[in-house]
């Protein structure tokens, strides 16, 4: 059992303290599907970023995909990239702005389909930015299409019996490309199933972030989320079918910590 | 400032650091190489940052962060890596960022490219093309001028010529008009205030749910109007009583231009007009001339390309007629034989005395 970090004092129940919306979430509906994750993952990193105290110096690229229906809402300045370029675009940010703290958010069929050269030549080139992947296995926005996460036998729109390994070959996993590179110091993957799971995601993104400030090189974390509308199952089923079915194959933990690699789900 | 002997592709990257340009990244390519090998070479004295990227798709990403911080920043390529480019180019250009691109093309065949957007979506770059290296240097500066004052890229529309020939050159800084403050650009300090910055493409702002791209797209159509009307340029000679005008662009130009001025010593009434922007083209020149001539000649080194601008211009005012064509070195860099003033005398000649009715053959 992993001890959990929180600033939480003692006396106030958690529910109570998470009911607060962070300064940095503008009050608006937003066109998430009830049972996503993504909103989840977004809020957290919200409150990580007020957490430590850079709410005022953060600048962000995002990517395209369903969570660009939420980023309006985020108060943070922001560049909206093209699919899979977010990378390329936090480096000449960053560059330019060192002082300044620096994130990406894709979703898998951003960085992993379209842009998988400029993550990993970032990640290679050892950017001071934090690169946040968001992980449903399809593509969710166009009503969940095949990705380069999609797990074996998972179905989607265009592979209706399942991912055929021969058919469709077989899904990357970002922490096993991401963690060998030089330049990389920070690697993680989380979800949000379950709060003891958001709990510890939080504690990814906060080391991650602070991984960039202390001018460590490259920073990565990848955030498991759930898409019921794209994995046509009903809503409540989601967090059990992420935990049964992708989590096994995408492992969740610290992979590297401080440019030295860890044991896989520490 | 002394006068230095320097190639084009130096000169251009001096001019740049000049201007303010504090960001740069590219891939090396054929005839652009050598500004990526100065701008490596000179950005760290000037406390700016050049990075050799991966590829072409990556240096416009950069270069676009970059700019979204409020930077002065350029990227560049040749014609083909600026077809990689061109996606990006598309979203920086509807996101009002102030993009300067050095495209040392392979040759006059990259005209369409340049002018016509390149990408999708409506958009247009101003493209200055520098007849030489003096014209360049001048340019490098307005580029950067005109790409804030508009909050629009401006491409540098260059060549083999341009890049790799020397000349003795003066590099003088050039006073423009002072700029409104960026305060679009990203720092983070509105964050958490509600009026946090969104730099995109289709008009999307913060706390709403929606987005607004016709409205957003309309008013860039707009801008482009008044892009038309304040910063068209071109450079015309002996048009006031010219039976016949020849047009053409870039380094080209510098060769007709020497052509058309012999010609002028013999007594031959010929005009001559080159486009300084390719865009905006200068079409009001030509429909001005259009009347008085018999004939405007196109000589440029591709298939026929600026020739549709011209007639696009005069609207069947005046016979529009190709002198020029595919011209090329066994490289494929644009450097071919019909790049001679002898052999454009000869085409010049030929075509002048044919449309003015003879009367004045060599």
């Amino acid at each position: 059992m992993t001890l959990i970090e929180t600033k939480r004092p003692p006396d106030v129940p958690a529910k109570e303290w998470r009911a607060q919306r962070p300064a940095l979430l503008l009050d608006g509906d937003h066109d998430l599907c009830p049972g996503c994750g993504e909103p989840i993952a977004l809020r957290s990193l919200l409150e990580v970023i007020e957490e430590i105290g850079w709410a005022d110096r953060t600048l962000a690229a995002v990517g395209i995909g369903c969570y660009t229906a939420l980023t309006a809402l985020l108060d943070i300045d922001m560049v909206q990239a093209l699919h899979g370029r977010a990378p390329s675009l936090a480096t000449g940010m960053k560059r330019m702005r060192p002082d300044r703290l620096v994130f990406t958010l894709q979703g898998d069929g951003d960085m992993v389909n379209e842009g998988l050269q400029e993550v990993l030549h970032s990640a290679a080139r050892g950017e001071a930015i934090t690169c946040i992947l968001l992980n449903n296995g399809v593509f969710g926005e166009t009503g969940g299409h095949m990705t380069a996460t999609t797990v074996l036998g998972q179905r989607t729109k265009n592979t209706l019996e399942g991912r055929d390994a021969k058919y469709h070959g077989h899904p990357i996993s970002m922490t096993d490309l991401l963690t060998p590179l030089g330049g990389v110091s920070y690697v993680a993957r989380g979800t949000v199933t379950t709060a003891r799971d958001v709990e510890r995601t939080r504690r990814y993104l906060r080391r991650a972030l602070e991984t960039q400030i202390a001018g460590n090189g490259f920073s990565f974390v990848e955030i498991l989320t759930m898409c019921p509308t794209g994995w046509f199952i009903p809503v409540a089923e989601g967090p059990g079918y992420l935990n049964e079915t992708i989590a096994p194959v995408f492992r969740t933990g610290e992979f590297k910590v401080a440019g030295k690699p860890v044991e896989a789900g520490s | 400032m002394t006068r230095r002997f320097v190639e084009g592709s130096e000169a251009i990257v001096d001019a740049a650091i000049l201007a303010g340009c504090r960001f740069f990244a590219g891939y090396p390519m054929t005839p652009f190489t050598e500004v990526l090998d100065h701008m490596a070479s000179k950005m760290p004295a000037a406390g700016g940052v050049c990075i050799n990227a991966e590829s072409e798709l990556e240096a416009v990403g950069m270069t676009w962060g970059a700019l979204a911080t409020g930077a002065r920043a350029a990227t560049g390529s040749v014609g083909q890596g600026l077809s990689l480019m061109q996606e990006s180019f598309s979203e920086i250009t509807r996101a009002e960022l102030p993009l300067v691109v050095f495209n040392m093309a392979r040759g006059q065949s990259d005209y369409y490219q340049s002018t016509r957007g390149g990408g999708h979506g409506d958009y247009f770059h101003i493209v200055l093309c520098p007849i030489d290296i003096h014209e360049a240097i001048e340019h490098v500066q307005l580029a950067f001028h005109l790409a804030d004052r508009w909050r629009n890229p401006v491409q540098i529309y260059g060549d083999y010529l341009l890049a790799h020939t020397a000349e003795a050159v003066e590099l003088e800084p050039i006073a423009h008009d002072a700029l409104p403050a960026k305060d679009w650009a990203l720092d983070g300090s509105l964050n958490g205030t509600g009026r946090s910055r969104n730099v995109n493409s289709i008009g999307m702002s913060k706390g709403a749910k929606g987005i607004a791209p016709e409205q957003f797209w309309k008013r860039l159509q707009a801008k482009y109007e008044r892009i038309r009307e304040q910063e068209t340029r071109y450079e015309a000679e002996f048009l006031a009583d010219a039976d016949y005008v020849v047009t053409a662009f870039g380094t080209t130009a510098k060769f007709v231009r020497h052509v058309v001025r012999d010609m002028r010593d013999d007594g031959r009434r010929i005009g001559y007009v080159r486009p300084v922007t390719l865009w905006p083209f200068p079409a009001q020149i030509y429909r001005d001339c259009a009347g008085a001539a018999r004939e405007i000649g196109v000589f440029e080194l591709n298939g026929g390309q600026m020739i549709d601008d011209v007639r696009l211009s005069v609207l069947g005012g005046a016979p529009i007629v190709s002198l020029g064509g595919i011209s090329s070195d066994e490289s494929g860099f644009g450097v071919g034989p019909l790049l001679n003033t002898e052999v454009i005398r000869t085409i010049l000649e030929e075509n002048y005395a044919r449309a003015t009715g003879g009367g004045s053959a060599p």
